[in-house]
């Protein structure tokens, strides 16, 4: 099973949490602009509701208010009797069926000198026109008294009442519009009396709550003071003002919104109603009386397509995000799984089987390529490893053959010691350590007669087999030619020559050569351009100053010259190669002649194969671990004298 | 809604012939002698100021809690408001006890209806005269030869005293029980009390900031208001009662401001028995400053006392006026419950 880290669970990961996120943006501002193009419509519809329902009110108090300025009118222009009076009023309220009742108050001992207050009502009761006198149906309070009466004496204006109960006359809830009349007297305008005209509230009140809004909207009316004259709230009508409601629910924002309306103003708001319940309300004044129509639209209704809509989105949001993860799954498995099989493969091939089947890979895409390119490596590096295998093979068997021409190389050399144990006069000692498998530098020794020893060391050219065949040739010759010649001036230039003769690989050799007279001590030698070697007798140490003479190979008719040098008994002869003197260490600096010189100062003189491995130990100090670049070849020869037979 | 208490009075009184024997009967039927005692209750008669109302919460909580009956009557509160006068009613007898301001008090007093302050419930005036900013009146000089709203009858003696202490001359306009000619222009200055018509106005949509308020009492002109009274005649027939009466009233006002919530309810449905709009927030407005009219100052431990000092006050100035002829000598004025028999 694939583990968290897989690529299929993180691809579903982010996928599924990048379009979800996405969705949920896109569905957010999606419900925010509904809103806010809803709310603009609603705004106009609203005002469109609350405009046609003032109109519809407007007309109806205008009309009223228009009779009623009418009749004033009259009265102020005319006279009229008793009977003429009851007449206007009683056809007014049968013209008018806006009008619930009508009547016209007078100022006292206006009407009539004999009584005190005179008024005159017709009102609407049961389908008939019936009449009363207010100057007797008001029990308590004169109609002098009443607001419909006392705010428009004052004011000398038409003036709308505060809806009231006319608890005596009409005895309904009811709103009336009054206008003072005048006449004039002595060049004063003197109040007459008050003319007046109901409309039953409950008629307006029932045309503003026959008006359906959505389900629970509704339109409300208040009135010059914020009191609620049609709600759906029963117990709130004539009862609260919107002050009251607000002080109960303290809440100022309201108090704010109800002064707004009193003051005839008009807008559109989100705010709660009376009820608690916020709502987008669009109020407007009714010029007429003062009073306010609003429309109310409870938010969660006026909501609530917008909200179902953003629910189904969103359900459908969800089974296309299922849908998504379904497909990442499928694609991200046509990815993973020939990985997954290749990736076992690859196991398989790191094992070392590379005969293990890549799985087959049909499609052409990025992974199809990756399984192809697969599959070529794989091949190549079965080609590689096979090449590498013959190869290895076969430098394995060269390294073989170089072993075994060191062993022959070596046992061309005399390496057994004491060389001549039967022969006291002198000893010899030699060491050879090729810096390869096979070297260039080589000693030798050997009698030419019974009392002449002739020893020498040499160095070929060049390293390795080339220079290991060319010292065998070298080697053999000197060797050969030293028996046959006997001085080492002839010799030289007798290989020489022979040398020379075939050299087309131009190869050389120095060669040290001496001749040991065991009996006097005397040395002839002759040096073929080799390091010089060191004397160690009474004098000291030293070098020998040899006559440097030219290398063996490259010219045919080199002339050497012997020289010579007598050991007394307990002299020593240390002859070198240049592997010695120019051992490196890793600081490139070479050994050096007086180092040399110095260590054989320090060196055990009794044993030769001490002193030679004494030797030996201070170059590989010296060196300190850098690879031996040269051979290092050393032979010490010691003079004990005649005497010593 | 036109019945009026001289119609309802003689039903009354056939009630008052039979139910005694039968209540009496009932009573001895349901309950144990032990308990036969107290059920003889004393049947009596009150009437408020005004109709139903927070302003009267404590005798409406006393009689629906039964702190009336507790106390031995058997009480029944009369219909009040327009058209009715509690000095009438007591008067004329239809009525044992009724609230009645200071001034109505001494004013019937001094025209020979022999009343008694049985105990003093509101202890100053709370009457204030208000006027809108914007016409300019901000101390009771200018409301000289301006229009002033008044109430008609006995409610006008304090501001009249006020602007004939302070030698005014106001246009008197009679104002009734709305505050819509106040609202609409039609005067400059209305009369309002504080517990009440001040509130009717603010929830009217004018903001306390856009008043002037000239508090009466501020004036110096301490009229104590609501007190309970009776005829003189009555409480020497049954000083027992009247004792017990103002007992339980006082006891019905601690209790109605112990529990404003239960007092409202209770005062709420009488109201709309009464037929009368019934909007609770105002009535909890009432309360509360019926509370900080009753329970203020020195007299918190003991409310009820009519003062020595203010009524004196009251009679002073009232004399001055020309409202008054003469005013009776305190302790023929105050009756103190605690006092014993007067």
């Amino acid at each position: 099973m694939p583990g968290k880290n897989s690529i299929a669970i993180k691809l579903v990961l982010v996928i599924t949490l990048c379009s979800a996120l996405i969705f949920a943006a896109t569905l957010g501002y999606n419900y925010y602009r509904s809103r806010v193009i809803l709310v603009q419509e609603l705004e106009k519809n609203a005002r469109n509701l609350a405009m046609a329902l003032v109109y519809r009110v407007e007309t109806e108090l205008v009309a009223v208010a228009r009779v009623t300025e009418g009749m004033a009118r009259s009265l102020e222009n005319g006279r009229f009797s008793e009977q003429e009076l009851l007449s206007l009023i009683r056809t007014t309220v049968e013209k008018n069926p806006e009008i619930y009742g009508s009547g016209v108050a007078f100022e006292p001992y206006v009407f009539s000198a004999a009584s005190r207050l005179y008024a005159p009502y017709y009102y609407r009761e049961k389908g008939k026109i019936a009449f009363s006198r207010l100057e007797k149906s008001y029990q308590y309070v004169p109609y002098l008294y009443w607001d419909w009466y006392q705010i428009p004496r004052e004011l000398g204006k038409l003036e709308w009442s505060e809806p009231y109960f006319d608890e005596g006359a009409g005895n309904i809830l009811m709103s009336t519009c009054s206008v003072p009349f005048y006449r004039e007297a002595g060049g004063k305008r003197q109040l007459q009396g008050v003319v007046t005209a109901d409309i039953s509230l409950d008629s307006l009140t029932e045309l503003v709550s026959s008006v359906k809004v959505l389900k629970t909207g509704y339109a409300t009316l208040l009135s010059r003071n914020g009191m609620v004259l049609a709600h759906p709230l029963k117990n709130a009508v004539m009862n609260e003002t919107s002050f009251s409601m607000a002080e109960a629910q303290h809440d100022p924002a309201m108090r704010k919104l109800g002064q707004k309306m009193i003051r005839g103003e008009s807008g559109f708001i989100l705010h709660k109603n009376l009820m608690g319940v916020r709502s987008w309300i669009y109020y407007a004044p009714v010029r007429s009386t003062g009073w306010t129509l609003a429309v109310v639209f409870p938010e969660t209704e006026l909501l609530e397509n917008v909200r179902r809509l953003s629910m189904t989105m969103a359900a459908m949001g969800f089974v296309s995000i299922l849908l998504l993860i379904a497909a990442v799954v499928y694609i991200a498995s046509t990815i993973t799984k020939p990985l997954r099989l290749l990736a076992l493969a690859t196991d398989e091939i790191a094992s070392g089987n590379f005969d293990v089947d890549l799985p087959p890979v049909r499609s052409k895409d990025e992974v199809g390529m990756l399984a192809h390119d697969f599959q070529v490596m794989k091949e190549n590096l079965k080609e590689y490893i096979k090449n590498l295998t013959e190869t290895t093979a076969a430098k394995e068997r060269i390294q073989s053959e170089l072993k075994m021409a060191t062993d022959i190389q070596a046992s061309l050399l005399p390496r057994l010691f004491p060389a001549f144990p039967d022969r006291p006069e002198f000893d010899i000692y030699a060491s050879m350590d090729p810096a390869k498998e096979v070297g260039g530098d080589f000693y030798d020794f050997f009698f030419i007669d019974d009392t002449h020893l002739c020893f020498l060391i040499a160095d070929v050219s060049g390293k390795g087999v080339p220079a290991a065949l060319y010292m065998m040739v070298a080697k053999t010759l000197l060797k050969s030619e030293g028996q046959r010649l006997g001085e080492p001036d002839q010799i030289l230039s007798c290989v020489n020559k022979i040398l020379a003769s075939d050299n087309d690989s131009c190869m050389f050799a120095t060669v040290f050569c001496a001749i040991l007279n065991t009996e006097t001590g005397d040395i002839r030698f002759a040096n073929a351009g080799h390091n010089p070697p060191l004397i160690m007798d009474a004098q000291g140490i030293r070098y020998l100053k040899p006559k440097p003479g030219f290398v063996l190979g490259p010219m045919p008719d080199t002339i050497f010259e012997t020289e010579r040098l007598a050991l007394n008994p307990g002299d020593t002869l240390f002859l070198y190669t240049d592997g010695v003197t120019e051992a490196e260490n890793e600081e490139q600096k070479l050994y050096g002649e007086p180092e040399l010189k110095n260590a054989l100062h320090r060196a055990p003189r009794k044993d030769l194969a001490d002193l030679i491995h004494f030797i030996r130990r201070e170059v590989t100090r010296h060196a300190n671990g850098t690879p031996q670049s040269d051979d290092v070849t050393m032979v010490a020869i010691k003079y004990r004298g005649a005497a010593a037979q | 809604m036109t019945t009026t208490t001289q119609k309802k009075h003689p039903g009354w009184q056939k009630l008052k012939l039979i139910g005694v024997p039968f209540l009496f009967l009932l009573l001895a039927c349901v309950t144990p002698p032990a308990a036969a005692v107290e059920t003889a209750l004393q049947k009596a008669s009150f009437m408020p100021l005004w109709s139903p109302q927070a302003q009267f919460a404590g005798y409406y909580v006393a009689l629906d809690k039964g702190i009336f009956a507790r106390h031995g009557i058997d009480l029944k509160i009369l219909k009040a408001g327009p058209g009715h006068s509690p000095a009438q009613a007591l008067q004329n007898g239809t009525a044992d006890f009724a609230v009645l301001w200071l001034t109505t008090a001494l004013q019937r007093r001094s025209d020979g209806t022999k009343l008694v302050n049985l105990a003093q419930i509101i202890q100053k005036s709370s009457m204030m005269l208000i006027s809108r900013k914007s016409s300019n009146i901000k101390t009771v000089a200018d409301m000289n030869g301006r229009k002033v709203g008044m109430w008609g009858g006995d409610l006008s003696i304090p501001p009249r005293a006020l602007f004939a202490e302070r030698g005014i001359k106001v246009h008197e306009v009679l104002q009734t029980h709305t505050v819509n000619l106040f609202l609409r222009g039609g005067i400059d200055v209305t009369s309002a009390m504080w517990y009440n018509e001040y509130h009717t106005i603010l929830n009217s949509g004018i903001d306390p900031e856009e008043l002037n308020v000239v508090s009466l009492n501020e004036q110096g002109m301490n009229f104590p208001e609501d007190g309970i009274y009776a005829l003189e005649r009555t409480i020497h027939k049954n000083p027992a009662l009247a004792r017990a009466f103002v007992a339980a009233s006082l006891e019905g006002w601690r209790y109605a401001f112990a529990h404003p919530e239960e007092a409202l309810d209770i005062v709420i449905r009488y109201m709309r028995e009464a037929q009368v709009p019934a909007n609770r927030i105002h009535q909890k407005w009432m309360l509360d400053r019926m509370r900080d009219l009753i329970m203020s100052g020195a007299l918190r431990e003991t409310p009820g006392i009519l003062r020595k000092k203010d009524y004196e006050a009251v009679g002073r100035r009232m004399l001055k006026a020309s409202l008054i002829r003469s005013y009776p000598d305190y302790t023929v004025f105050s009756w103190r419950s605690d006092a014993g028999e007067k």
